[in-house]
């Protein structure tokens, strides 16, 4: 036999290695990267990171690719040509930077709200929020109304945390898991580390999705819902619960509103509204001395269902007994539910028993004693182990509120927020519900800041932003009628409204990370013609300036004025703060910083240290002193440690105090970022175990987020069965208080600003023929792909370079459809066309996609031939922003009527086989334009790392 | 034509054991395997067209998510696959010039690149599909159960595992020895009746797949319904028990 081959097994694996925050995601977990020859040899998961253990994912291992992209930007960009051609010069940073403050300086001289900034998946709202208000421009928003608002405000209203990213499953001593509407979504890998865990106890999961990719492959029981119809199922849980008498009752009289006294009297201004004493406090009955008594007051034991009197003569209901009168009736039942959710009614009532059995039949006690709000001491921890995660498959539905407000309903009645297998929160959360901070917008000046943050939580009409009149104060109409709760705002009715001038025109759109003409809006040709629709009168573009800010040549670059171009992640600053959307667990907050771990080869510049610059040339108050000089010459980095929100709360928590030395609450320590640094780029410190379990009514967890700077006060959160303050706005429709809604609104607020949870079509599938239009369609995300991040990167786009449209076999074969065959998708709106593959494993009534895997042609620097553009197609061409018109011509948006989230997943189709390719009718834009100017072809082979190997 | 070795008293049998109970297909083991691969032991992986109309590119680690049974049965399967460093590795006797072989110490099964000629014999006798031409290296590339870490001195012990191990956020990768029935994925095997893939190819695979778990279909003791679903539903029944129930604050 030959000898084996020697081989050197211990070589090195780079120069060096530094931490920082991965982003191909929003999941944010801790990398190792390696760096050779000041290039990325290898990035690994941080084994320390309290996110991701030393895990990660396919997109954070394919960040080499997406820092070696050839789509990335070089330089800042003039347009020179019509918009849409992509027809973009270089230019210097002076020059660009100069153009951008000519144009904002004067909109803040005359009309703040003339600016429309609004960002992408940029993870810095902290930062953007804070400029915009600085600004004085109320029309800000990140994609949160694009996105997963309904999750957010759903869980703010009702338990002032959410799904999201507030909370996540007790994936440690959890019994029973149910995922509603998750394909790949936050937070990507503890979920994925989560599941395993269950797996490996033997905790039975269910997966709720219409389609059975990812997660739902491996779940004991895979229910293909139909779309949109997820609250119809958890009512006929709540009904079976109920019915049994299967409930907490315990937990819901402490810890929610459901013993709250809810007037009983119809056509009065206080009808639906808490009982309350005359010092403002709800008031329940104390069942024991048959008397009114305080909702604060732990001594009472009070009654959940009866008819009560107060002292003004009118009569008040508790809030459990309306719960339970609903659901309860008939409508509600397993059987009721079966035939539009699709989900047969045996298999609902064996949920509902396994639910009822684990939580009270398998109750967790851990050997931790805690001490309440009240200052009662509990000997144990107590908890229904059972959980629950849900995300955009609840929330993408005109119902989506209401929907996971039934979630969270039912979390509620099973006694299962925040305690031993249940789900719990992450601080900062839970903080108070109804949330507390107001948007700021009523008045806009020339020359001033708004005052106070421009998204908030309205508690009641007087808190909209609208006019005398009723009408929107916010280009997207966030805090109107048309979207009251609007949390996150309507990014994508931006352009829509702009280009009609309703409410009002405006100047300049300012986006940062937010791909709006292709996969960031509906109606995304529609789109594209209204960026470039001129005024006939004047010649002007209707929006008259674009600024763009991306690291990346996006279909978006095309349509601006001017580019200012981004570094990637691996180059700069980011703060991934607990003002922001926290990592973390439910048992140590944490927060984390990305820092340069290479420069940049190029002349780019990070967006936040340019709009710090910006910020600084228009003198914006909180970024320059009363010389003028700028407060953070030192950029972003700078801002990050020494900026103060709050006295002693800044963007990071850990290491403040001149000595670094104090955690949550400190003043500014100039060497944080060191310290971040030195500590592999994060911060986390466990919360005392007293503290916790039951987090919304633990007193020692409430005294430590105060001190902390988590919350301004440690006032106990009651979870909010009962959402008060939609009964405010349903009032205002009645003609009842100050502030009420134009004639043509009040119907829409009476019918969807139910306190209690609602189901209702989604508007839809209501608006169109069911029988033009017979099958939902929808997307699931893909486990290797952010949106459309992934389409510049040559190793992601090998593994979903195009994105075929699946089909249940039977719904194909009733269509004549086979396997391979091209089709129409055709809605109300538009058509795309799509090459059909068929699977087993979905809704029969419901087709689907990839999301955002398919690219305008020569977009991202692919090639204009490139299967994502050839083969690949982007469902939104044929959503539109705008439902069918209604009688009398009025198009309401394509939204949830409360919060504005926009419904994507209320697409109806149908498809129709093609017989040949008709290259003439296809329905995908034109070719996305030039390529950028001065840069090179894209290499045709990649050989990246040759250079790392050792030569033999 | 290559030899496999001899059998050696001590010698190990190295190689993966895969989780399909929890193997949610996302992926991540074939990129980091790739990335880690693209620097390492066997750089380069070439990509070719990689921005174009075709692209394509050498993997060593591929995921296949298809679907199996039919009805109540019927499951989504996430299907990751590697070479499997089998023990009657065909791979290595077709091979003319020696280039293939499988290591007498550890079972790794590697390309010799100095004396690979590219006539890609091996791709064919693989029946696993594990091994990848690479045109512009001319040469064979395969999985080399990341023997630039396993071994590696300069690495934190912990970290001394095939990168598609370390990374997988399900924690459906295990690695170790087979030939050893005391070791962790020995036992793993045992205990949930880990397979091999196609064993009618007779390659002796050392890789093992661990099937997925029975469904929970009910839970535990738990009924079927909480009630007799023909009883009518008598709401004031409920609201008088209710009534009734004064609750502890």
């Amino acid at each position: 036999m030959p000898a084996e081959p020697l081989i050197a097994t211990s070589t090195p694996v780079a120069d060096e290695a530094k931490f920082t925050t991965c982003y191909m995601c929003a999941c944010r977990c801790g990398i190792k990267v390696h760096l050779k020859d000041g290039k990325v040899r290898y990035i690994e998961g941080n084994r320390d990171h309290p996110v991701n253990r030393g895990v990660l994912c396919a997109k954070g291992s394919a960040g080499i690719m997406t820092q070696y992209a050839p789509s990335r930007l070089r330089k800042p960009l003039k347009r020179v040509g019509p918009r849409g051609a992509g027809e973009l010069e270089e230019i210097e940073w002076d020059e660009a930077l100069g153009i951008a403050t000519e144009w904002l300086g004067r909109i803040r001289a005359t009309d703040p709200k003339q600016l429309a900034f609004f960002t992408g998946r940029d993870q810095s709202q902290a930062l953007t929020s804070w400029w915009a208000s600085e600004f004085g421009t109320p029309n800000y928003a990140a994609h949160g109304g694009f996105c997963s608002v309904n999750m957010a405000a759903a869980g703010m209203y009702s338990i002032g945390g959410s799904f999201w990213e507030f909370g996540e499953p007790d994936f440690e001593h959890t019994r029973y898991f149910m995922l509603f509407g998750v394909a790949e979504d936050h937070a990507s890998n503890p979920l994925k580390i989560g599941i395993n865990k269950l797996r490996q106890r033997g905790a039975k999961f269910v997966s709720i999705n219409p389609v059975r990719t990812g997660y739902s492959a491996v779940a004991d029981q895979w229910l293909g819902i139909r779309p949109g119809t997820d609250g119809l199922f958890v009512f006929a849980l709540i009904h079976e619960l109920l019915a049994a008498d299967k409930v907490d009752f315990d937990y819901l009289a402490r810890y929610t509103n459901a013993p709250w006294l809810v007037i009983d009297a119809p056509g009065k201004p206080g009808h639906g509204l808490f009982a309350r004493s005359a010092d403002g406090r709800p008031l329940l009955w104390d069942g024991t001395e048959q008397r009114l008594a305080s909702a604060m007051d732990t001594s009472v034991r009070p009654a959940l269902v009866g008819r009560f009197t107060l002292p003004n003569g009118g009569e008040a209901v508790p809030v459990f007994e309306l719960m339970a009168r609903r659901f309860l009736a008939p409508d509600y039942a397993p059987d009721a539910a079966a035939a539009r959710t699709g989900v047969p009614a045996a298999t609902i009532r064996a949920i509902a028993a396994e639910l009822a059995h684990v939580a009270f039949e398998q109750s967790i006690v851990l050997d931790i004693p805690w001490t309440d709000w009240a200052g009662r001491k509990h000997a144990t921890t107590v908890g229904r182990p059972v959980s629950f995660h849900a995300m955009r498959g609840i929330s993408a539905h005109a119902n989506g509120f209401h929907t996971c407000r039934a979630l969270h309903v039912l979390q509620m009645l099973l006694g299962s927020i925040d305690v031993p297998g249940g789900w719990r929160y992450k601080p900062p959360y839970p903080r108070q519900a109804p949330p507390g901070p107001k948007p700021s917008g009523k008045t806009v000046a020339a020359g001033r800041s708004l005052g106070g943050p421009p998204l908030g939580y309205p508690s009641g009409p007087e808190d909209l932003l609208v006019d005398e009149a009723g009408r929107a104060l916010r280009i997207d109409k966030a805090y109107s009628w048309e979207a009251p709760l609007a949390a996150h705002g309507l990014m994508h009715l931006v352009i829509t409204n702009a280009w009609k001038g309703d409410p009002y025109p405006i100047d300049t759109l300012f986006m940062f990370m937010a791909n709006m003409s292709w996969n960031s809006a509906m109606n995304t040709e529609g789109t594209r013609a209204m960026l470039v629709d001129r005024d006939p009168a004047t010649g002007q573009y209707k929006i008259p300036r674009i600024i763009y800010a991306d690291a990346f040549w996006s279909e978006m670059v095309a349509y601006a004025d001017l580019v200012l171009p981004d570094t990637t992640y691996l180059e700069r600053h980011d703060c991934i703060s607990i003002l922001d959307r926290p990592i973390g667990s439910p048992d140590a907050p944490a927060d984390a910083i990305r820092h340069p771990v290479l420069k940049p080869d190029r002349d780019v510049r990070p967006f936040q240290d340019v709009l710090i610059e910006l910020g600084v040339r228009l003198k914006l108050p909180g970024l320059v002193d009363a010389a003028g000089k700028a407060r953070y010459p030192g950029g972003y980095a700078d801002y990050m440690a020494r900026h103060e929100r709050t006295p002693g709360v800044g963007l990071l928590a850990g290491w403040r105090g001149s000595a670094g030395d104090k955690t949550g609450r400190g003043g500014a320590n100039p060497h944080q970022i060191e310290a971040y640094i030195a500590n592999q780029g994060f911060w986390t410190q466990p919360i005392p175990d007293e503290a916790k379990y039951y987090k919304h009514a633990n007193l020692s967890y409430l005294a430590y987020a105060a001190s902390m700077g988590f919350v301004g006060e440690p006032k106990p959160v009651v979870l909010q069965l009962y959402a008060e303050p939609l009964q405010r706005f349903r009032l205002a429709a009645d003609g009842h208080g100050r502030v009420t809604p134009p004639a043509a609104e009040r119907a829409r607020i009476r019918a969807y600003f139910d306190p209690l949870p609602i189901w209702y079509p989604p508007f839809e599938e209501a608006a169109v023929d069911g029988a033009r239009f017979p099958l939902h369609a929808i997307t699931q995300r893909p486990m290797a792909v952010y949106h459309s991040w992934g389409g510049h990167n040559a190793w992601q786009r090998q593994i979903h370079g195009e994105n075929p449209l699946y089909v249940h076999r039977d719904a194909a074969a009733r269509l004549g459809i086979a396997d391979g065959d091209w089709v129409w998708i055709v809605s109300h709106h538009a058509r795309v066309k799509a090459r059909a593959r068929l699977m087993t494993g979905v809704n029969p009534e419901t087709v689907w996609t990839w999301n955002a895997i398919g690219r305008a042609p020569g977009a991202a620097r692919l090639s204009a031939d490139a299967p994502e553009s050839t083969r690949g197609f982007l469902l939104n061409h044929v959503i539109s922003e705008l439902l069918p018109a209604q009688a009398g011509g009025y198009r309401y948006a394509n939204v949830d009527p409360v919060t504005g989230q926009a419904a994507w997943y209320d697409l109806r189709v149908r498809i129709e086989r093609i017989g040949a390719l008709d290259a003439a009718a296809d329905a995908h834009p034109p070719t996305f334009g030039p390529q950028p100017p001065g840069a090179e072809a894209p290499p045709t082979r990649l050989r990246y790392g040759a250079e790392f190997r050792e030569a033999p | 034509m290559t030899q496999l070795p001899d059998r050696v008293p001590g010698a190990k049998k190295l190689g993966l054991v895969i989780d399909l109970d929890i193997c949610v297909g996302c992926h991540a083991c074939a990129v980091n395997c790739k990335e880690w691969n693209s620097g390492g032991f066997a750089a380069p992986l070439t990509d070719f067209d990689p921005y174009g109309a075709d692209p394509s590119g050498v993997w060593f680690n591929r995921v296949h998510t298809f679907e199996a049974g039919e009805g109540a049965g019927g499951r989504t399967v996430h299907f990751p696959k590697s070479c499997l460093h089998c023990d009657d590795a065909p791979c290595v006797t077709v091979c003319p010039t020696g280039a293939s072989y499988k290591r007498t110490a550890d079972g790794i099964v590697l390309v010799d690149e100095a004396k690979c000629i590219g006539c890609k014999l091996c791709a064919w006798a693989c029946p696993y599909g594990a091994r990848e031409y690479d045109r512009a290296e001319g040469v064979m590339k395969k999985c080399t159960l990341c023997i630039d870490r396993i071994y590696n001195e300069t690495m934190a012990e912990v970290d001394r595992v095939p990168a598609c191990v370390s990374t997988c956020p399900a924690s459906a990768r295990h690695f170790g020895d087979l030939g050893d029935p005391a070791s962790a994925v020995s036992k793993l095997v045992a205990e949930r009746g880990g397979y091999d893939l196609m064993p009618e190819q007779t390659t002796k695979p050392v890789n093992k797949y661990l099937p997925p778990r029975p469904r929970q279909t009910g839970c535990g003791s738990a009924p079927v319904a909480l009630r007799d679903d023909d009883a009518p539903l008598a709401p004031e029944g409920l609201f008088l028990k209710w009534v009734d129930r004064l609750l502890s604050r």
